[in-house]
């Protein structure tokens, strides 16, 4: 923002807002944190030390990890997001680009349709989608967990959008040198459209990584929980009040996207703002 | 092959996912919402609206309308108000801006499930953080996640703590389309700094942004279940009950379907009416010069 700068009261006082909600936002980070690090008595000791006293890191962290199969678990969320943007991405940017680029007859309605599915949340056809999977056997596979995001009108409306600002030069060009469709959207179109796919991508990993009402619903069988699932099970399925474990592995869960955060805070940012244009 | 054969190519693969996924099912939910369906059923029958006129008269959608809207109706004000608040705070000044930006935005993008088991045992009643904290200036101990009165505002304060980073990033991205003329003018008019300067420039050009974060807030808000599914199922004695969580119970736990269908229909009018305003407000952003 531009304007005239604080001055020396404003400055003071800026800060102290701002710290008091940094330490409501990180709050549960940093116990979430050293709770991981405590043995059981100090967790439950009637005086609370923020930083552990005694260490008990090592058996929660082993307890997180062998009372549920929780690397699996975290194999699992990646195999699961990474088939889904990969499919996304195969399924959605050659129809942006016709939409963007190409002329044929039901391109409007094909848009406008696009532009109606925006509206839909995932969450109403969740349960046809359920009595589809029931009748043809697919729950309990890793492909209900995937098949149901592999259309993402928002990816569609997203590069068209941007697809659009693309020079109608490049692809004649591109035509004139003898290039495919196909070769025209992955050689030529996709690469100038890095930023976009690179938001969208952030925007579905968060998205499908945090994922817990789909998987929920499609997957009964242990061994294809996802990360949420996991550590969900592991609060019903242990003591519900084993906390020391618990955060561990709340840690263990969330640590993947924390850590890409860090490095990539600004395309984090953009990626998920996109949901805004979402919900 | 650049006819309509590869048109076809390039859509078709879009096409028929968008018809097995989205419009199928969704004209598939709103037939059986006028059908007694249950999964697994031999047969189903035509209900007309006899699903529609048994949710007047059922008691646990009328609590858990009731508490979706009061939870839409804490959590859209309070983030949207303290998201505004940083993102002004956080521009006014650049010192330490990344470090608060980051901080504020951490929350979003955390795995909910995990952060929601984080927030239970920090409002436990006996070991939690909170509660020692409420201990240290003489108040509590109050469990905040069984007892009735609290258990939805509770819920409430863990989606603002969601949400605030969110709207705060909105908001940053509509400061930044203020032009640096507007200030430059109400300072000559004598309103250069603090709240004469938001009332007069900021607000007025945020003003279809706030429209926009609202909307969207709401939308996202109407969307609550992984914290009640994980946190309180519901309870205590539906204290906590809201439209998601009773549509998935219906379906996935007691498997009337049809019922669920009404339920997801009127979950589905609720965010189209959300939606349509914030269609307006997109549609009027993208044609503004």
């Amino acid at each position: 923002m531009s304007g005239p700068r604080l001055g020396p009261i404003g400055r003071v006082l800026r800060h102290l807002v701002l710290m008091t909600g940094t330490v409501a936002m990180l709050g549960p980070f940093v116990v979430m944190l050293m709770t991981s690090f405590k043995p059981k008595d100090e967790i439950f000791a009637p005086t609370f030390h923020l930083l552990p006293q005694r260490w008990g890191g090592t058996e929660n962290y082993a307890t997180a990890l062998t009372q549920v199969p929780l690397l699996h678990f975290l194999l699992n969320g990646a195999i699961v997001t990474a088939a889904i943007f990969l499919l996304q991405v195969l399924v959605n940017v050659p129809a942006a680009y016709a939409l963007a680029k190409r002329r044929f007859r039901g391109r409007d309605t094909m848009f406008a349709t696009v532009l109606v599915c925006l509206l839909i949340p995932y969450q109403v056809v969740a349960l046809p989608i359920y009595i589809l999977f029931f009748s043809t056997g697919i729950l309990n596979t890793y492909a209900s967990l995937v098949l149901p995001f592999t259309i993402s009108v928002f990816g569609i409306f997203l590069m068209r959008q941007f697809f659009l600002g693309v020079p109608d030069d490049l692809i004649d060009a591109a035509r004139i040198d003898g290039m495919s469709e196909y070769r025209i959207v992955w050689g030529v179109m996709a690469p100038t459209a890095m930023p976009a796919l690179v938001a969208f991508g952030i925007f579905s990993l968060v998205a499908h990584w945090n994922d817990y009402f789909w998987p929920l619903i499609a997957v009964a069988r242990e061994e294809l929980y996802t990360p949420p699932m996991g550590i969900a099970f592991l609060k019903l399925n242990g003591e519900g009040t084993a906390y020391g474990p618990l955060m561990a592995a709340a840690t263990i869960v969330i640590t993947p996207l924390v850590l890409a955060f860090l490095v990539a805070q600004r395309r984090f940012i953009e990626g998920i703002t996109f949901t805004g244009l979402k919900g | 092959m650049n006819g309509r054969g590869s048109v076809m190519l390039l859509t078709a693969p879009a096409l028929v996912l968008m018809a097995v996924f989205l419009i199928g099912p969704l004209l598939a939910v709103i037939a059986l919402s006028f059908t007694n369906y249950q999964l697994g059923a031999p047969s189903l029958s035509f209900v007309g609206f006899a699903n529609y006129i048994e949710m007047t008269e059922d008691e646990t959608v009328r609590i858990s309308l009731a508490n979706t809207l009061i939870y839409v109706g804490v959590v859209v004000p309070a983030s949207v108000a303290l998201g505004l608040g940083a993102a002004l705070l956080i521009e006014a000044d650049p010192s330490l801006r990344g470090f608060y930006r980051a901080s504020y935005f951490l929350p979003v993008m955390a795995t909910l499930i995990a952060m929601a088991i984080v927030w239970e045992f920090m409002l436990d009643a006996r070991c939690g953080a909170v509660n020692m904290l409420l201990k240290a200036i003489g108040l509590g101990p109050y469990d905040f996640l069984h007892d009735r009165k609290l258990v939805l505002f509770t819920l409430c304060g863990i989606g603002v703590w969601q949400s605030v980073g969110f709207n705060m990033v909105l908001f940053m991205a509509g400061l930044t389309a203020v032009p640096r003329e507007l200030y430059e003018a109400a300072a000559i008019d004598g309103a250069g700094r603090g709240f004469e300067r938001f009332k007069l420039v900021t607000w007025p050009m945020l003003g279809p942004v706030t429209l926009f974060t609202v909307v969207v807030t709401a939308i996202r808000a109407f969307q609550v279940f992984d914290t009640v599914q994980v946190l309180t199922d519901g309870g205590p004695n539906k204290a906590s009950e809201v439209l998601l969580h009773t549509i998935y119970a219906e379906a996935f736990n007691f498997f009337r379907n049809g019922y669920a269908a009404a339920l997801v229909v009127v979950f589905l009018l609720f965010i189209m009416a959300l939606s349509a305003v914030r269609l307006f407000v997109l549609d009027r952003k993208a044609s503004r010069p």
